[in-house]
């Protein structure tokens, strides 16, 4: 996983709640076996008019989002299938952060074991980044150390993660390689409790 | 001692490792593979060269993308390619499969539960959301994404923060016609897409007590819809006697003694739960969703809504796209709404008993002109037991159209997509925008009433239909 420390980069809105994963990556998508290259199907449906013209209406299609790395979404963001193929499209695409007030429970793990940070904010902070999101040049940035996002008039807010899965992404480990040291424990458990046929 | 629920019970019996200021290090028991989120955590365990730690304690079959007519011609190249990647991933890592040459072959959700791999007590993992079924059985059980798959595959463990727990408890008596069914849809409609998140729930009280296993899967398996990772019921008599002599359960003097165990999973009388939702039964109606998220939903004999009836103006805006999406105008009387698609299948409604449900509707009668209506077993098993009994001849009978199983138009994934446009009446779980296919509009149902609404071709108030035993 690449290390997430500071970003700052433009930011792009789409002012919906409960978007769910089926719109993030449909499903037609999902039959291939690799990680990579699913950006060019991100929010498909919504995207292309046709599966191929791009929809002048949507919010990523519009020119003053083009190359946003912070997605601005409202409630329950990615809710619905537990595809990790949705944190692989959007981080393909570009996006490098996620900020809503909520987000759904499966999609947000997915999302920290990929190095795609979900940030929370209050509703009312979350809104205030939807109308601002609208003017082409803003930029937000966000400091995982700190666990601050801020841009240049002031706006300044903390967040909540997990100090566990804030080391993991600040340091880019690999997971499994960390839960082998805890191996001799994972042994001890199934001799007790389940041990090979 | 401090009287604890279930899920507490399950989750310190489970514990391999816990520290201050980590998740907790939680074992995993069954771990249920499928073909569509586990080719890219196979792929990491050979870049890294690590093995499968319990291969005999992993299961896999493939569903999503299988074809329910000529199951073995697969003409999408690439849904191919993703189940001959699974089968190579089975052997080299020693994994049981049932593919689809196996009797066993059906949605993951309800083959664990069929041959016996679902018990009490388990932890259950699946890189797929509705794997919240399993907690049918006083399982904690909860999907996951493919790299915690990778992680489970290589080490048989998660790590996991302890959720809070929410009890929904449903007293009272269900009205007739009334299904599993509609009471999740009802939760979801009254509490909304995200009452759960965060939480584990545990499904109480006498309507639950009263249900059959198949019923308490339909209700898990939504729980997901609810936000919640995992929905959960204490087992009981009802949970043992489905277990008893299927096929990967305990047998003889060890199935009685597993009883044992099982029985004292149950949530302690008087154990407190972080938030606790009442609801009284006999005021849920058979339900039918007007929009694009399981919350958007209304009794069969209610009307479309207006975007006006909603507080919030995130809430209109969403039911104002709902409706153009759905092709609705508000106060459409549900009954009016015509139906060209019936889709009776899925994890949440496919199993034998929802067949039953069906085919009691349908029974003598025939599919109502302009519409196509399919019927997709759950599983082999459940194909093979409908035949017995006679069911699978009534639907044919009546012009249903009678398929091998698979997820099918749940997702279509394989060729069982939904016409833009096109109304579907369906037995499955979600109606997100696109899910039955690009522009297909979806209303979520129970069997009895996808069932009667492929007579009808609209939606009917099953409560005011003569039924027929089929027996």
């Amino acid at each position: 996983m690449k290390p997430f420390t500071v970003h700052k980069g433009k930011v792009a809105g789409i002012d919906r709640a409960n978007i769910d994963t089926d719109q993030i990556i449909p499903k037609q998508f999902l039959k291939r076996i690799e990680r990579t290259g699913f950006g060019k199907f991100l929010f498909y449906d919504w995207r292309y008019i046709d599966g191929e013209k791009p929809n002048p209406d949507f919010e990523l299609n519009r020119p003053e989002n083009e190359g946003a790395t912070i997605l601005v979404a409202n409630e329950n963001f990615g809710c619905g299938s537990s595809r990790e193929h949705a944190p692989w499209a959007l981080q393909d695409y570009g996006f490098q952060a996620i900020i809503a007030p909520s987000f759904a429970d499966i999609f947000y793990n997915n999302c920290l074991k990929n190095g795609l940070l979900p940030i929370r904010l209050a509703k009312q902070d979350v809104e205030y980044l939807l109308r601002e999101s609208t003017k082409a040049d803003y930029e937000l940035t966000i400091s995982l150390e700190d666990q601050r996002v801020y841009d240049d008039n002031g706006f300044e807010r903390t967040f909540d993660i997990d100090p566990y899965r804030k080391q993991l992404l600040l340091k880019g480990w690999d997971e499994i390689d960390l839960t082998f040291v805890y191996e001799p424990y994972i042994a001890e458990y199934e001799k007790k409790h389940c041990p090979l046929p | 001692m401090k009287p604890k629920t279930i899920i507490e019970k399950i989750w310190e019996n489970h514990v391999v490792y816990r520290e201050d200021g980590k998740p907790d290090l939680l074992y995993i028991d069954l771990h249920l593979v499928h073909e569509v989120t586990s080719p890219q955590a196979f792929e990491g365990l050979r870049q890294k060269g690590r093995k499968v730690r319990r291969p005999d304690l992993t299961f896999a079959t493939m569903d999503h993308n299988v074809p329910t007519v000529n199951r073995f011609v697969i003409e999408d190249e690439v849904a191919r390619n993703q189940i001959s990647a699974l089968e190579r991933n089975c052997r080299e890592f020693s994994i049981p499969l049932a593919d689809l040459h196996s009797e066993e072959q059906g949605i993951v959700h309800v083959i664990g539960p069929e041959l016996g791999l679902t018990q009490p007590g388990k932890t259950i993992v699946c890189g797929d959301s509705h794997t919240s079924t399993h907690g049918a059985f006083g399982a904690l059980a909860f999907g996951i994404g493919t790299s915690e798959v990778e992680h489970v595959l290589a080490t048989q463990t998660l790590w996991q923060h302890k959720p809070k727990t929410l009890q929904i408890r449903i007293d009272g008596k269900l009205g007739e016609g009334v299904t599993a069914k509609d009471v999740i849809l009802a939760i979801i409609g009254r509490y909304g897409v995200d009452v759960g998140t965060g939480y584990i729930i545990e499904f109480t009280g006498e309507v639950i007590r009263n249900m059959s296993m198949e019923e308490r899967m339909t209700i898990c398996n939504m729980s997901i819809e609810a936000g919640a990772r995992a929905g959960l019921v204490s087992p009981d008599e009802t949970t043992f006697a489905y277990l008893r002599g299927r096929k990967y359960a305990p047998k003889g003097e060890e199935f009685e003694k597993a009883v044992e165990r099982w029985r004292a999973l149950a949530t302690d009388e008087g154990a407190e739960y972080d938030k606790t939702i009442e609801i009284d039964a006999s005021t849920i109606a058979p339900m039918v969703t007007w929009g694009t998220n399981p919350a958007m939903s209304t009794s069969v004999d209610g009307t479309v809504p207006h975007p006006e009836d909603f507080s919030s103006e995130t809430e209109q805006k969403a039911v104002r796209r709902a409706l153009e999406y759905m092709g609705l105008k508000p106060s459409t009387p549900i009954t009016e709404i015509p139906v060209q698609h019936v889709f009776i299948g899925s994890c949440t409604n496919s199993r034998i008993s929802d067949l039953r449900e069906a085919a009691k509707i349908v029974k003598g009668k025939k599919v109502a002109k302009g519409v196509r209506a399919l019927v997709v077993p759950g599983s082999q098993q459940v194909k093979k037991q409908a035949e017995e009994e006679g069911l699978a001849q009534i639907f044919i009978d009546a012009g249903f159209e009678w398929r091998d199983s698979g997820c099918s138009a749940c997702l279509g994934m394989n060729p069982d997509i939904i016409p833009e446009g096109e109304h579907c009446a369906s037995t499955s779980n979600r109606n997100f925008e696109g899910r039955q296919g690009k522009g297909a509009r979806t209303h979520l149902v129970s069997p009895a009433m996808a069932a009667a609404a492929a007579i009808y071709g609209h939606f009917v108030d099953v409560r005011k239909l003569q039924k027929e035993p089929v027996h």
